[in-house]
């Protein structure tokens, strides 16, 4: 480097400045982030001792409970059945709403459609929406005494289903899901289709190809890569339910506290006060889910020819 | 990621109302015909998305007594008795609730846009140890479920005795992996490196370069995380619900949450939620319609043009 003195003392400054920049992200990822887990991790493996009456002070100790949390988490059938009822529901969810989105992200970008901006706009709008609000409505539309569904079915002489509880809760429940994120999806998918060259299927369109044959042989195969985000995205989401089968909870007896996953963990530590076992079972679901994401990538990245961008 | 940063070869899509023979050059397309079936199902899709939206507009201006006995889609006569009603409940704690939630939002929206903007620019522009290790360990935080995270959280806000304060929902919700890993991709688009390059050889110094250049070349994307930060937060239910025992604290999500839940109980108080649902995403959603212009949707999923 031939550089003046002076800029001898600037490239050191340009050295150290990354750092700073990086400081505020760095500090709180440790606090709110790293700090948090790993205590999460140091109470897993810890449980409350009592001694005596459990009265006094000194009663209560912690002590090291080895892997004893996990084995009751890994052999709790509650917990099997919450993660059995999230995997319907996510076998619902993440096809549909992913069809759905690539379905009106493809329309979007198709000749000859009318109507375009209104409905990217109005599909997008539910993201907007809280899931706990999202809830809300939905669920008196699932009440049979509000719902205009049960008016007209009613009105129709058929009967009418409880949405609420046994099998049609999944669809219920999928159907708020659905209805929240196909919007964020499309706008991912229609992104990238709106990102290819045009030259592209300019060729086939001379020879007389259908927008659907374009779609199907062109389009969807060159966007694979964000079908492959999104997916990654919705399943992680999916897992993680929590805030809609809470809200709806209050209106169903359906709906045990214990629903999904992050159910289990929120009674456990706030309701059953255990925060030990509830801790070893949220690492349990982190490194199921960050097995899950990883299996994911590997196979998306032999999957998919163009990789992940890097 | 391909195709998230990559920058556009194709020319502006042909909008619906464009004459077809004015383009020079691709082979004229075939008559525009509006085709009616794509159009229809994408307007069925509109109509899905929009039906609680409007559900929840009519149900809303429906009397107590009219919220069972009369056609859902039919309007009522009380929206005005209904906000009035929503108002005197407990002092106006709806309103409160709503408060709380703009200053979560909007605060915690400022200052995840900050951070977001300082490391998204420190990974695009700098080359320097740790930089990749940083990024990725930041983004597996995002795939950390949120309870992993609220648990020790609350505990810790606990030791620290913050539980139950502004600071307890606002603190952990500024920084946000999906935020820092937008700054880097607007970063990378937006600030050529030869501007930075030659403003250091006319002797900027780097916080300068950063603020008089970067900040706003990055702007419209900065824009982007503000937004998606002030909705993630606006729609954030776990951790004020953990975090908080105070309602005069709660955001909205917790709010209303804990009135229908109270509702399930005294049926009178389901006109109050659902005027006060409506009443929740009118703001938001009038905040999209009016800064559509500043924000192309496009930028959400980290697309950038340029």
């Amino acid at each position: 480097m031939t550089q003046p003195p002076k800029g001898a003392r600037r490239s050191y400054g340009v050295k150290a400045a990354p750092y700073g920049f990086l400081l505020p992200a760095a500090v709180l990822f440790a606090l709110f982030f790293a700090l948090p887990i790993g205590y999460a991790v140091w109470i897993s493996f810890h449980k409350v001792e009592i001694k005596g009456l459990g009265l006094g002070k000194g009663a209560k100790s912690e002590v090291w409970a080895g892997l004893e949390n996990y084995t009751s988490a890994l052999t709790d059938s509650e917990l099997l059945a919450s993660a059995l009822r999230v995997l319907g529901y996510g076998a619902i969810v993440v096809p549909v709403m992913l069809g759905l989105a690539l379905f009106f992200a493809l329309l979007l970008d198709s000749e000859r459609v009318r109507a375009r901006s209104f409905a990217r706009l109005a599909i997008f709008l539910p993201y907007a929406v809280p899931g706990v609000i999202a809830a809300v409505l939905w669920g008196f539309l699932y009440l049979p005494d509000v719902s205009p569904f049960h008016y007209l079915l009613d009105k129709a002489g058929l009967p009418q289903p409880d949405l609420m509880d046994g099998g049609p809760l999944y669809l219920a429940m999928s159907n708020i899901a659905v209805w929240g994120g196909t919007g964020f999806n499309m706008i991912v998918i229609y992104t990238a289709l709106r990102a290819l060259p045009t030259e592209v299927y300019e060729a086939a369109k001379l020879d007389g190809c259908s927008e659907l044959q374009i779609a199907l042989r062109i389009k969807i195969p060159m966007v694979v890569p964000s079908l492959v985000l999104t997916f990654f995205f919705s399943i992680i989401a999916t897992l993680q339910v929590f805030n809609e089968p809470m809200t709806l909870k209050p209106l169903t007896n359906g709906i045990p506290s214990t629903w999904s996953p992050l159910m289990k963990v929120y009674s456990d530590a706030f309701t059953g006060g255990n925060i030990y076992a509830a801790s070893a079972t949220a690492v349990v679901l982190a490194l199921a889910t960050f097995a899950l994401s990883f299996a994911l990538l590997r196979i998306s990245n032999r999957r998919t020819t163009q990789g992940a961008g890097r | 990621m391909t195709g998230l940063a990559s920058p556009t070869l194709r020319k502006a899509a042909p909008t619906a109302g464009t004459t077809p023979g004015t383009s020079q050059g691709p082979p004229a397309p075939r008559p525009r015909r509006t085709a009616l079936l794509p159009t229809a199902a994408l307007v069925l899709g509109a109509l899905y998305c929009l039906l609680p939206v409007a559900w929840v507009l009519v149900a809303a201006t429906k009397a107590d007594d009219e919220l069972f006995s009369t056609f859902t889609l039919l309007p009522g006569s009380g929206l005005g008795d209904n906000i009035g009603e929503l108002t005197r409940y407990r002092d106006g704690i709806y309103w409160r609730w709503m408060a709380n939630s703009v200053l979560y939002a909007g605060l915690g929206g400022i200052l995840s846009t900050i951070v977001s903007a300082f490391a998204g620019y420190a990974l695009a522009v700098y080359r320097f140890r740790g930089r990749e290790a940083f990024f990725n360990i930041m983004l597996a935080g995002v795939l950390m479920p949120p309870v992993i995270l609220a648990i020790p959280q609350y505990l810790l806000m606990a030791e620290a005795d913050l539980t139950d304060t502004y600071a307890s929902v606002l603190l952990p919700l500024v920084l946000s992996p999906y935020g820092v890993y937008l700054g880097r991709i607007y970063a990378e688009a937006a600030v050529p490196m030869e501007l930075v390059e030659a403003a250091r050889v006319d002797g900027a110094g780097e916080w300068r370069i950063f603020l008089r250049i970067a900040v706003p070349m990055m702007a419209p994307g900065l824009v982007t995380i503000f937004l998606f930060q002030f909705v993630a937060i606006w729609n954030n239910f776990l951790l004020p619900f953990i975090m908080l025992g105070d309602d005069e604290k709660f955001p909205m999500t917790v709010g209303l949450f804990t009135l229908l839940k109270q509702g399930a109980s005294q049926p009178a108080l389901y006109t109050l939620v659902i005027t006060g649902a409506l009443l929740a995403i009118v703001p938001l959603i009038a905040l999209f319609l009016l800064i559509q212009r500043f924000w192309s949707l496009d930028l959400l999923s980290g697309a950038v043009k340029s």
